[in-house]
This record gives structure tokens, C-alpha cells and sequence, in this order.
């Protein structure tokens, strides 16, 4: 199942695209439901979407074919910047692959690649019954 | 010296108007219980907070959505005053999946500050405290005159 297709992606409204490397990217709009203090991401929303990306991308990586079941074990963000009125892009990068963890970072940021907003550090169970 | 803002400082009031807004209001965030230096808020089951259509578990989004604004109000209530902050870093362990169809508790507390930076903890649960669905750990950063 993608997790763009789930209904939190969708009530979200988080979108997809490719990075020139042909990297799978998320994209969030600006709107007020994202919103924390005034003007402003809320961390939640920011912290949803790498969680997404994350998953996206490691669901991705193992393939259709006998894909285990995915399971959070923790995550943990670190803000950097506030989240403007701009688009906000996510990318994750799997720092390993086992047969029962995956350990995964992701990235957000709005216009600079170089000027991240946020990042989270994810372990994830694989779960193969 | 007392601000005069500290004695205008209504949590009930507050929560309920950030409630109103913004990506609070997305997920349904309520009003659920405060005290001293601690605050639980409540996300009623919303199916279109679902990480997954068949199984109908709650996406971990909002739940940490939830656990970020519990644990800044915590503060808010620890300090007896309302002053902006900035999120550092919340880190959220997932115990179990929340069952689906059951409203989640969020109860979050400040158990340490310095003059410039908050340390909070706080779990979620979906009826019994005692078997929590999340645990969660995080600092913030007071901004004013940042």
C-alpha cells in the first residue's frame, strides 16, 4: 500500500515528484490547516510529513514482492527553522536496510536544499509474520 | 516581578481557541484535563487520520501533532505564563498501535527548565494511562529577545 494513498496523506494533501537524480520527493502547500502559530508549520505537520517520506521511500526500496509489514518503533525531529508560507520538500535517505530494522533520516526544507527546516532520525520494524 | 500577562493566563481559554485553528483544528485536538506544569488534550478517532484504510490505525502524524501541543502548553502552564517558544527536538517512541475507534489521550508535563530552554515528557493512550500507545521525550527553546 502507498502511503501517499493513505487518508492521512490525503487529508494532508502531500504530493510526490523526482529530484534530478531521480530521487523520490514529497511536497506539501501552505495552508492554513498545517498551521501552528500564526504564519508558521506546525511542528506536527512537518514531523507527518518526513514520517511519510520515510516510509514512502523504504517501501520503495523493498520492492512489491513479499514487502514486510511496516512498523514504527520511534522517531525524533529536530527543527531547525520555522516552516513559512512557502511549498515545503522532503526527501529520506535509508541509512541501512536489515531483514528486521530499517534505520531511515529524512529532510525538509522549503527553498534551499542547503537550509533544511527539519530532519528526523527513524527506526522502523520490519515485520515478516 | 509579576508581568501582568501571567495573571491573564487561561489555559482552558487558550487551548480551546488554539483548538479552533490551524493544524490543531485538522486533528480535532480537544481540551481534556491541566494542572500544575502538566496538560491533556484529546483527538477523538477521525478515520481520515488513518495510516491505512483497511486497518484503521491512526497515522503516528497526529499523534505527534498532538504531543507537540501538549507538551508546549505544559510549559506555558509550569512557567504560569503564556511566552513563545520554538520546538528543538521531540522524540516519539510507538508503544503499540492505538486501537481503532478509540478517542487518544495525550497527557504531557515540563519537568525541567533552565532560562532558556524546557524539557518536557509525556505519553498518549487510548483508555488505560497504564498501557500507553506513545511515549514521548523533547526540549524547547523560549524565543523572546532571541
Amino acid at each position: 500500500m502507498s502511503q501517499l494513498n493513505s487518508p492521512y496523506a490525503q487529508t494532508m494533501g502531500f504530493g510526490s515528484a523526482r529530484d534530478g537524480d531521480d530521487r523520490l520527493l514529497l511536497t506539501m502547500a501552505f495552508e492554513t490547516d498545517k498551521m501552528g502559530r500564526p504564519g508558521f508549520l506546525h511542528g506536527g505537520a512537518i514531523a507527518g510529513m518526513l514520517e511519510a517520506i520515510a516510509y514512502q521511500t523504504l517501501a520503495e526500496a523493498l520492492g512489491e514482492e513479499d514487502r514486510p509489514l511496516l512498523k514504527p518503533i520511534n522517531v525524533t525531529v529536530t527543527f531547525l527553522r520555522g516552516g513559512r508560507d512557502h511549498i515545503t520538500y522532503a526527501r529520506a535517505t535509508i541509512e541501512r536496510l536489515g531483514r528486521r530494522i530499517a534505520n531511515i533520516e529524512a529532510v525538509a526544507w522549503q527553498d534551499d536544499p542547503t537550509k533544511p527546516i527539519a530532519t528526523a532520525q527513524m527506526n522502523v520494524m520490519l515485520d515478516r509474520g | 516581578m509579576t508581568h501582568p500577562i501571567e495573571t491573564e493566563f487561561d489555559p482552558i481559554k487558550l487551548i480551546k481557541m488554539m483548538a479552533k485553528n490551524g493544524h490543531n483544528a485538522l486533528i480535532g485536538a480537544e481540551y481534556h484535563g491541566h494542572g500544575d506544569g502538566w496538560c491533556e488534550l484529546a483527538i477523538p478517532y477521525d478515520a481520515r487520520l488513518a495510516s491505512d484504510a483497511t486497518t484503521g490505525i491512526m497515522a503516528s502524524g497526529p499523534i505527534f501533532t498532538m504531543m507537540d501541543m501538549v507538551t508546549s502548553m505544559s510549559i506555558w502552564l509550569k512557567t504560569g505564563k503564556f511566552q513563545p517558544q520554538a520546538t528543538l527536538d521531540l522524540r516519539v517512541d510507538y508503544l503499540r498501535p492505538a486501537t481503532p475507534g478509540r478517542t487518544i489521550i495525550g497527557h504531557g508535563e515540563c519537568y525541567g527548565l533552565t532560562r532558556s530552554i524546557a524539557f518536557v515528557r509525556g505519553f498518549a493512550h487510548d483508555g488505560d494511562p497504564a498501557k500507553p500507545v506513545a511515549h514521548v521525550a523533547g526540549t524547547y527553546m523560549f524565543t523572546a529577545g532571541a
